[in-house]
């Protein structure tokens, strides 16, 4: 059967006989990858554009219409060493894109703005007590008031919008103090020029916009930047299925462009990326990413197959069923929205420093007012002054306190290895006071490893290894790489689900099944060591040997686990798996409460349990059975290696094979959240003596643009300290 | 202080510009690729294409 590779799902047609791909492509790391791709791939003819997005990780190809195949692409990446994968720009991406070059617009149209109202604001605050004419001060101001009011209508529309949106729906947020703080420092300046009056504020409503677009456009940065990633992430996974598209002859297609009822065809070793029923064929299935179950489950015809099953002795023909027809998936995805309800609650530091703001803030400018006017102000006088509280009681420290801390600790967050994918996880993470671990795939590596390689000889060992290659059964694969091997074996022969065979110098050896290789009495015996691995079996003449292979625990997870204790945080393990797995990984790491053999349900019940008590959980697990509790729990985090749907609720994603991205989010977090609540109150301590300064009258223009700029420097500064937490806690490192 | 008629419209101008040249380079992609940007400026300009192909033709098949 001929294999080909079908990319027409991700070309675009951009006319004039010129085509486009977007690929993502995994370890462009520096300018010298960038100029190495770019020259290899512009010497391809019929190449028109070939640049690569270094923040993004990502090479975006033009080239003409006629023979060059797409897939053309890829082999010349991986030529020059780089794996790429086709890639399509998930919506909500491109959404978020678009919303990232609006709020650039505003801040540089509300940048322009404070610049020229300032650079007309500096004569008329030095003038007015020197030598400046009424006439001259007023044509400022008016020029002022034309520049910044088109500016401050089209750079507030982010506020405006948000306000609005809080407003029709009765609540309250951070924009709306904002909006009114704006709006009447213009309206008021407005009138005020028109009586002649010393002051206007100008230049503080539109210096006002524009930190608080800072801020925005910080925050928003942060959240792309981390879809870009996780973006990629999915398009590395290579989502393809091998679709068949006649009777014999099949293509490898992606999952986009597969129907239900098409017929998808499933080697060993491949992992099924689609939901369906085996429709021929007999294999062994590992489903250890749905269930967390480790034991193989028997498949033939009839079987119902789900996305992220691993299949591992014999081909499978699969009949594609709609992707919500499982029972399980179903099950789970009604949990899954229940749950994801529930934590929609969570207010964000941000939304209760602001639910106090508003109506403190509100209420001293009315009290200011109403003073000054039973003080026998004129009623001009004392709205001039209240307006001066609100302008001063600047939102902009408090606007840009948290969005500051917040992207500096995910960058620092996103060198350690954890993407974060929901934007107050920080603060709910630092909260986090008792950790459920998932034990497939999270504590343990998704891999396979040989545990007793020391108990092998190297000859047979690298022999083995070479043998292995020839096999596509996951298992074999596992020896393949423990042993290093790089060439197969001449003549190997794979015997489905049996094992391979070849033959080395005149002797036969066979690696598969103990019963393929006559090694039925190691078997028993090895069982009684380690009930829970698999195995694999080895004969060359008489000589036999049994590899025991089994998915391996993180390198530094117990090191970790006593990292998350000494932090004062609970550690518990929750697991699909069979009892006895899970005791021994728990008496590994030194964890006294474990379950083993739990459903979904039951760790939703747990998880639900456990916040009854008023307990802060935090759930890091990959498989789907884990997406609802993932999605229940106050914080969670999951591995890359983890099932799309967990993934997807996940609100940090960890990489690579260590579990220190743990601990050091939980780090970074906690000392996040305390600059944060620091930020919050250097605001408010700016505010207690700006204040009585407004309330008494005396804050001109200048001071409120001074107090203004200085305060949200101080915040910005502050929240620089993000990026490092303290040495001797940094044990992760 | 009629040099304020010619100053005060020359500076907006100037503003302008520089507005205009931003959203400018907004619009053509320039904000998509910080990292990127920032090694193209030290990168070697564009050797003509001939040294990249000697060392890209062994390792074909």
């Amino acid at each position: 059967m001929h294999v080909t590779r079908d990319f027409s799902h991700y070309v675009k047609d951009l006319g004039a006989g010129l085509k486009h791909i977007d690929l993502a492509v995994e370890g462009v790391s520096c300018a010298g990858c960038m100029a190495k791709i770019e020259r290899g791939l512009s010497a391809l003819p019929d190449v028109t554009l070939a640049r690569v997005n270094l923040t993004d990780r990502r090479v975006a190809l033009e080239w003409k219409q006629g023979t060059l195949d797409p897939a053309k692409f890829i082999d010349r990446l991986a030529e020059l060493g780089y794996k790429a994968y086709p890639f399509e720009k998930a919506s909500a991406e491109a959404t978020e894109a678009e919303e990232s070059r609006f709020l650039l617009r505003c801040l540089g149209v509300a940048a322009f703005a404070t610049m020229n109202v300032m650079m007309l604001s500096i004569p008329v605050w030095s003038g007015n007590v020197s030598d400046m004419l009424p006439e001259q001060r007023d044509f400022f101001h008016w020029l002022s008031a034309v520049i910044a009011l088109p500016a401050a209508a089209y750079a507030g529309q982010p506020f405006f919008r948000s306000a609005w949106r809080a407003l029709k729906t009765g609540n309250v947020n951070m924009d709306v103090p904002i909006c009114i703080g704006v709006i009447l420092a213009l309206g008021m300046s407005i009138v005020e020029t028109f009586h002649h009056a010393e002051h206007a504020y100008f230049d503080a409503a539109i210096m006002l916009l524009a930190f608080l677009l800072v801020g925005r456009y910080l925050d928003q940065s942060m959240r792309r930047r981390t879809r870009a990633v996780a973006g990629n992430l999915a398009a590395l996974k290579a989502e393809t299925a091998t679709k068949f598209i006649g009777p014999d002859e099949i293509s490898e297609v992606p999952v986009a462009a597969v129907r239900a009822g098409d017929l998808v065809l499933l080697r060993p070793g491949e992992r099924c990326a689609v939901d369906g029923v085996v429709v021929e064929g007999r294999s062994e299935i590992d489903q250890s990413l749905i269930t967390g179950e480790t034991l193989y489950v028997p498949a033939e015809q009839g079987t119902a197959v789900y996305a992220g099953s691993l299949n591992i002795s014999g081909t499978l023909r699969v009949r594609v069923s709609a992707a919500a027809e499982g029972t399980l998936l179903a099950e789970i995805t009604r949990l899954l929205d229940t749950a994801l309800q529930a934590r929609s609650r969570y207010m964000r530091l941000a939304d209760r420093a602001s639910r106090l703001y508003a109506p403190v803030v509100h209420a001293t400018a009315a009290l200011t007012v109403l003073g000054w006017a039973l003080a026998g102000a004129s009623w001009h006088d004392a709205i001039v002054t209240g307006i001066a509280v609100l302008i001063i009681t600047c939102p902009c420290a408090l606007g840009l306190a948290i969005p500051t801390v917040q992207t500096v600790a995910s960058g620092a967050m996103f060198k350690s290895g954890v993407l974060l994918n929901a934007g107050d996880a920080i603060e709910r993470l630092a909260e986090a006071e008792h950790v459920i671990f998932d034990k497939t795939g999270t504590l343990t590596l998704p891999e396979l490893e040989v545990v007793n390689a020391a108990d092998i000889p190297a000859d047979i060992f690298s022999v083995a290894g070479q043998l292995a290659l020839s096999s596509h059964h996951p298992v074999a694969a596992a020896v393949a790489q423990a042993a290093k091997s790089r060439s197969p074996l001449m003549g190997a022969v794979e015997e489905p689900g049996q094992g391979v065979r070849a033959v080395v110098d005149g002797v036969e050896i066979r690696l598969g099944r103990p019963a393929f290789c006559g090694a039925e009495a190691l078997v028993a015996q090895h069982a009684s060591v380690d009930p829970e691995a698999s195995v694999v079996a080895f004969s060359r003449g008489d000589q036999k040997y049994l590899f025991s292979v089994r998915q391996g625990l993180r390198p530094d997870a117990a090191k970790i686990v006593a990292g998350l204790q000494r932090r004062g945080i609970k550690v518990e393990i929750l697991s699909g798996d069979r009892e006895a797995a899970v005791a021994a990984a728990a008496k590994a790491l030194g964890i006294s409460e474990w379950r083993a053999g739990v459903t979904p349900a039951d760790k939703i019940a747990r998880v639900e349990e456990l916040k009854r008590a008023g307990v802060k959980v935090m759930m890091v697990g990959d498989g789907m059975n884990d997406a609802p509790s993932l999605a229940a729990a106050h914080v969670s985090m999951s591995p890359i290696s983890a099932a799309h749907l967990s993934q997807a609720t996940a609100d940090l994603v960890f990489l690579g094979r260590p579990l220190a991205p743990v601990l050091a989010a939980v780090d970074y977090a906690r000392k996040a959240l305390h600059l944060m609540r620091q930020n919050l109150w250097l605001a408010v301590l700016y505010n207690v003596l700006a204040v009585p300064l407004a309330i008494s009258g005396v804050v001109t223009p200048l001071i409120a643009a001074a107090a203004m700029s200085g305060s949200s420097i101080l915040v910005m500064l502050n929240a620089l300290r993000a990026r490092r937490v303290r040495e001797e806690a940094a044990s992760w490192k | 202080m009629e040099v304020m008629i010619i100053l005060v419209p020359l500076a907006l101008a100037l503003g302008l510009a520089g507005l205009v040249g931003f959203l400018w380079s907004l619009k053509s992609g320039q904000y998509e690729d910080l990292e990127g940007a920032a090694w193209r400026a030290i990168a070697d300009d564009d050797e003509p294409a001939a040294p990249a192909q000697p060392e890209a033709a062994p390792s074909r098949p």
